[in-house]
């Protein structure tokens, strides 16, 4: 370990922020885009009506069978040629995170729906509550909470798939240290110290959803 | 004040209620026995809406509750109801969850509706609980904090669907005290219950059900006197001899 340079982390330490900056971006917006889709897929689930429904099913369970890859490929190479214009590798990728992530958040939400009893919405309504009070008041809070630790485990999962953008060219985190390590020669100092920040990150996140689990213990 | 009338109700192909009919007059106390499945359960909640039902139909003060253009919320506003697992809110204090409705639906203020849901609260025993979460509480405790949930409406009328049935024996009392205390009060109950005690104290009218069917709409006197079916006389022997 005697040669092990640390310089050259200092040195290219802005160019792996830019890097973990482009992988912030892509979790934000996939995280929000993914929530909002994924909530009104959600709700077109569990409607009893077909046309509404069985779309929905459909759109998560394709998703669902794709590996991200793929979906950014597809995006990258086959929207340009619909459009007929270039879109440019940064909104092909934002937009493929979202449509992808959307099946796993529907899924998510679903759960934590289900997961709250039906004798809670009965109980509400039986006060005289409208189904939207039962929502926001009742079931939403409850669900909410199920869904914290399922919601913070994909976004640990999201963060750490925004590696594969480096197929449409893209630099995330992971892609610019690995740009460092074969432009100077320095893989073991670069992957060592990205290791440690990815785990660093996700260790804090998981971390932050026991203290939550235990504040709101039922 | 509720009035049941020939309400029959399928899942599928399997019946869960025929062609029941009663009523319950304003004051009255009427419970409702039979076996498990025999569809008592369903008909409270027919009651208020919870649970549609295919024919029939169900007034309660004169408004029917299976027509499309009935406002329900409004209808279920007036008609307190229990619930055997009690169904409180876990995310909220005992005080909130009595508090809740009386804000959002009666849009009373936050002050006015605390002011009541205390008052309710001491007055089922539970004045030292209001900042307690339903974790917290017992069974017994819990199911008398969604009686006072319920009365916080100041309900014409009281469903409870086995209130006792989920309780540990040692509880029973405590939630049949304040069961009993408001049909002294004149309130109009419509309870489900196996508890023939309490039958034998405060109901009016016993309802006897089974296989969806109401067998029986007798005076309590004369339904433990001598019931007139075959299957209730069955029923009774096994309930009383607990």
């Amino acid at each position: 370990m005697s040669d092990f340079d640390w310089a050259i982390v200092w040195r290219e330490w802005p160019f792996l922020a830019q890097g973990l900056a482009l992988s912030a971006l892509l979790v934000v917006v996939a995280t929000a885009g993914g929530l909002v889709l994924g909530g009104g897929l959600a709700l077109m689930r569990q409607s009893s009506r077909a046309w509404l429904a069985t779309p929905a099913a459909s759109y998560v369970t394709v998703m669902r069978s794709l590996p991200l890859v793929l979906v950014l490929f597809w995006f990258y190479f086959l929207v340009p040629l619909a459009l007929g214009h270039p879109v440019g590798a940064l909104a092909s990728a934002l937009v493929a995170f979202v449509l992808f992530e959307a099946a796993f958040y529907c899924e998510i939400i679903r759960a934590g729906i289900a997961s709250v009893r039906v004798g809670q919405t009965q109980a509400a309504l039986a006060t005289g509550m409208r189904q939207a009070q039962v929502f926001r008041l009742i079931v939403g809070p409850q669900a909410l909470r199920a869904m914290v630790p399922l919601l913070m485990n994909q976004i640990i999962i999201v963060f750490q798939d925004t590696s594969l953008v480096y197929v449409v060219a893209l630099r995330d985190f992971m892609t610019a240290a690995s740009v460092v390590a074969d432009r100077d020669g320095r893989p073991t100092e670069m992957y060592t110290v990205i290791a440690v920040v990815y785990l660093a990150i996700c260790f804090s996140a998981s971390k932050a959803v026991e203290i939550y689990q235990k504040g709101h213990a039922r | 004040m509720i009035e049941i009338a020939d309400v029959s109700k399928a899942y599928g192909r399997t019946p869960v209620l025929r062609h029941c009919s009663a009523a319950v007059a304003r004051g009255e106390v009427v419970v409702v026995c039979g076996p498990s499945g025999s569809g008592k359960s369903t008909l409270i909640k027919c009651v208020n809406g919870l649970v549609p039902f295919d024919s029939g139909s169900i007034r309660v003060n004169g408004v029917s509750v299976g027509d499309k253009g009935t406002d329900l919320p409004a209808v279920r506003a007036r008609i307190g109801m229990v619930f055997q697992n009690f169904e409180l809110y876990p995310h909220m204090t005992a005080l909130q969850n009595v508090s809740l409705a009386q804000i959002h639906v009666l849009k009373r203020s936050r002050a006015e509706a605390d002011a009541r849901s205390e008052l309710l609260l001491r007055r089922v025993g539970l004045a030292d609980k209001l900042a307690s979460r339903p974790d917290q509480l017992s069974g017994g405790q819990q199911q008398r904090v969604s009686i006072a949930r319920a009365l916080a409406m100041d309900p014409q009328a009281m469903l409870f669907d086995e209130p006792t049935s989920a309780l540990d024996p040692e509880m029973v009392n405590e939630v049949l005290e304040v069961m009993q205390a408001l049909a002294l009060d004149g309130m109009t109950m419509m309870v489900v219950t196996h508890e023939m005690g309490f039958a034998q104290r405060v109901a009016d009218r016993v309802l006897f059900m089974d296989d969806g069917a109401i067998l029986e709409d007798t005076p309590k006197a004369a339904f433990f006197a001598e019931p007139a079916t075959e299957r209730a006389r069955q029923f009774l022997a096994k309930v009383l001899s607990h």
